[in-house]
């Protein structure tokens, strides 16, 4: 069984908004979210800016008892769940509980949570930590979480790629819906990543820009850090057409490969050739593609690589189409990147709207892509890629069209 | 440059990147040796802790050469002197 997988409902926590439609309209009006630090005490890194979710307070969306029992990682997965599951419309009755996966996708999990524990082990004399380090601190929190909200009995688990895991998430969950293995599922990735000691562990890898994220700059410095979380809900094409429901857009392909090259520096042949594939599982020739939502980290190393990948898996094409980093607003979410690039390739596809790579100033040599600088474009487009590539070499690459007209 | 001081910039790097002190030499650049993207980050972060000083992102991407990283070194070390003078 082959189907069509139609996205219905989406979710956004994140710097440029805490809702689907307040991230889109940041994205669309090329909004940069990215600002000084609250999150850590100024002056403690190198690096003085992030993209945090502002002024979040847990409260805002669930009983103080209930935030307790999560890190801030897994408040965010399940909020952005409610969202998507509330906006497709689609009923999780009880015979779609055991229907339904749950597929999430995080790097660092809930490491704030345990930083703060051990500090008070290692740093301020106390024997003992919470009894929920544990539940809060394990990556497949999220996932369990959001079983938990609808009774989901379903296939369910979590992804770590590094800044892949979002995709490697929603990769697998549509191919599950697609192979009628579930007839719903709810994927995505968060990601919580402000604490001292990640952070620092980010300030020795000198890869965090000490301005601002720019993507296909020639003045770029790096990456800028980010949090939030975005969830998609799927389902059969049929089903949703059947139920009259709104469609965002048809997740069509995925493409997954491993460089085996280095821990952290990037290998274009290994990008291109989950392109490839992603383009090959959707059925799709590359010259269909119109916009490419780049991994687009802003550091010298990706942006160049990334390039290079674009220019060998389209040849002349990767002329004619557009490309652009919505990390410029968003920041590097890391495991929720791929989640909350989704989101923005789709609601780009629905719209007609490619949103900019923010903060742009000059064009670098080595990366001759059109990077839609600074400015949303209107483009009637039918399909779009949506890159992520990991640290250690791992990629996956989603394909996009869309909804039917 | 004072041999001391490149001699123990040397001596940080050999550690560093497991190798015998005298297989590195003030002219060569980090691409002739063959370090890559991280062993650079973990050359300047065992410098930093050698010299007790901060070597910053800008100045960091700079450095691709054994002489560039005395060179920066012997600024920063100046630099840091001049402040506990001032």
């Amino acid at each position: 069984m082959t189907r069509r997988v139609a996205v219905t409902g989406i979710g956004v926590i994140a710097a440029p908004g805490s809702t689907r439609a307040a991230f889109w309209e940041s994205l669309r009006n090329g909004r940069s979210a990215i600002r000084p630090m609250k999150l850590v005490p100024e002056g403690a890194l190198r690096f003085p800016n992030a993209a945090e979710v502002p002024d979040y307070r847990a409260s805002d969306y669930m009983d103080e008892k209930e935030a307790d029992l999560l890190d801030r990682f897994a408040q965010f997965a399940l909020i952005a769940a409610r969202e998507a599951v509330a906006g497709s419309g689609i009923g999780i009755t009880p015979e779609l509980k055991s229907r339904t996966a749950i597929v999430t996708g995080t790097s660092s999990g809930g490491r704030t949570s345990e930083d703060r524990e051990f500090h008070s082990l290692y740093a301020q004399g106390s024997s003992r930590v919470h009894p929920l380090t544990i539940a809060r601190t394990m990556s497949n929190a999220g996932t369990s979480r959001i079983a938990l909200e609808y009774g989901i009995t379903g296939p369910s688990y979590t992804v770590s790629t590094a800044c892949a895991s979002a995709s490697h998430a929603i990769g697998q969950a549509f191919w599950m819906v697609r192979n009628g293995v579930v007839d719903a599922a709810i994927a995505g990735g968060s990601e919580a990543p402000f604490s001292l000691g990640f952070l620092k562990a980010w300030e020795a890898m000198r890869i965090v820009a000490t301005d601002t994220c720019r993507p296909f700059s020639r003045d770029r410095k790096g990456l800028i850090l980010g949090e939030g979380a975005a969830m998609l809900l799927m389902e059969p094409l049929e089903h949703a057409q059947a139920r009259g429901a709104k469609i965002w857009g048809e997740i069509a392909g995925f493409g997954m490969s491993s460089d085996a090259h280095h821990l952290t520096q990037p290998l274009a042949e290994g990008a291109a050739r989950a392109m490839r594939l992603a383009l090959e599982d959707a059925a799709v020739r590359p010259e269909a593609i119109g916009y490419i939502n780049a991994h687009g980290t802003g550091t010298l190393a990706n942006d160049v690589t990334e390039t290079q990948a674009i220019r060998d898996v389209f040849g002349a094409h990767a002329d004619k189409l557009a490309v652009s980093s919505t990390k410029s607003m968003h920041g590097h979410a890391l495991g929720a990147a791929g989640a909350l690039e989704a989101a923005a390739t789709l609601m780009a596809l629905d719209e007609g709207l490619i949103p900019p790579t923010a903060n742009f100033t000059e064009a670098d040599p080595d990366c001759t892509l059109d990077v839609v600088p600074n400015t949303a474009r209107a483009a009637n487009i039918e399909w779009a890629l949506s890159n992520s590539f990991a640290f250690g070499g791992l990629n996956a690459v989603l394909a996009f069209r869309r909804g039917p007209r | 440059m004072p041999a001391a001081l490149a001699d123990r910039v040397i001596q940080v790097i050999a550690k560093t990147q497991h190798l015998p002190p005298e297989s590195i030499t003030i002219d060569q650049t980090f691409a002739e040796l063959k370090f890559d993207s991280l062993d650079g980050m973990n050359i300047l972060f065992a410098i930093e802790s050698e010299f007790d000083i901060s070597i910053p992102d800008d100045q960091a991407v700079k450095i691709k050469s054994v002489r560039e990283m005395v060179d920066g070194i012997e600024r920063l070390l100046a630099a840091k002197e001049a402040a506990v003078q001032g």
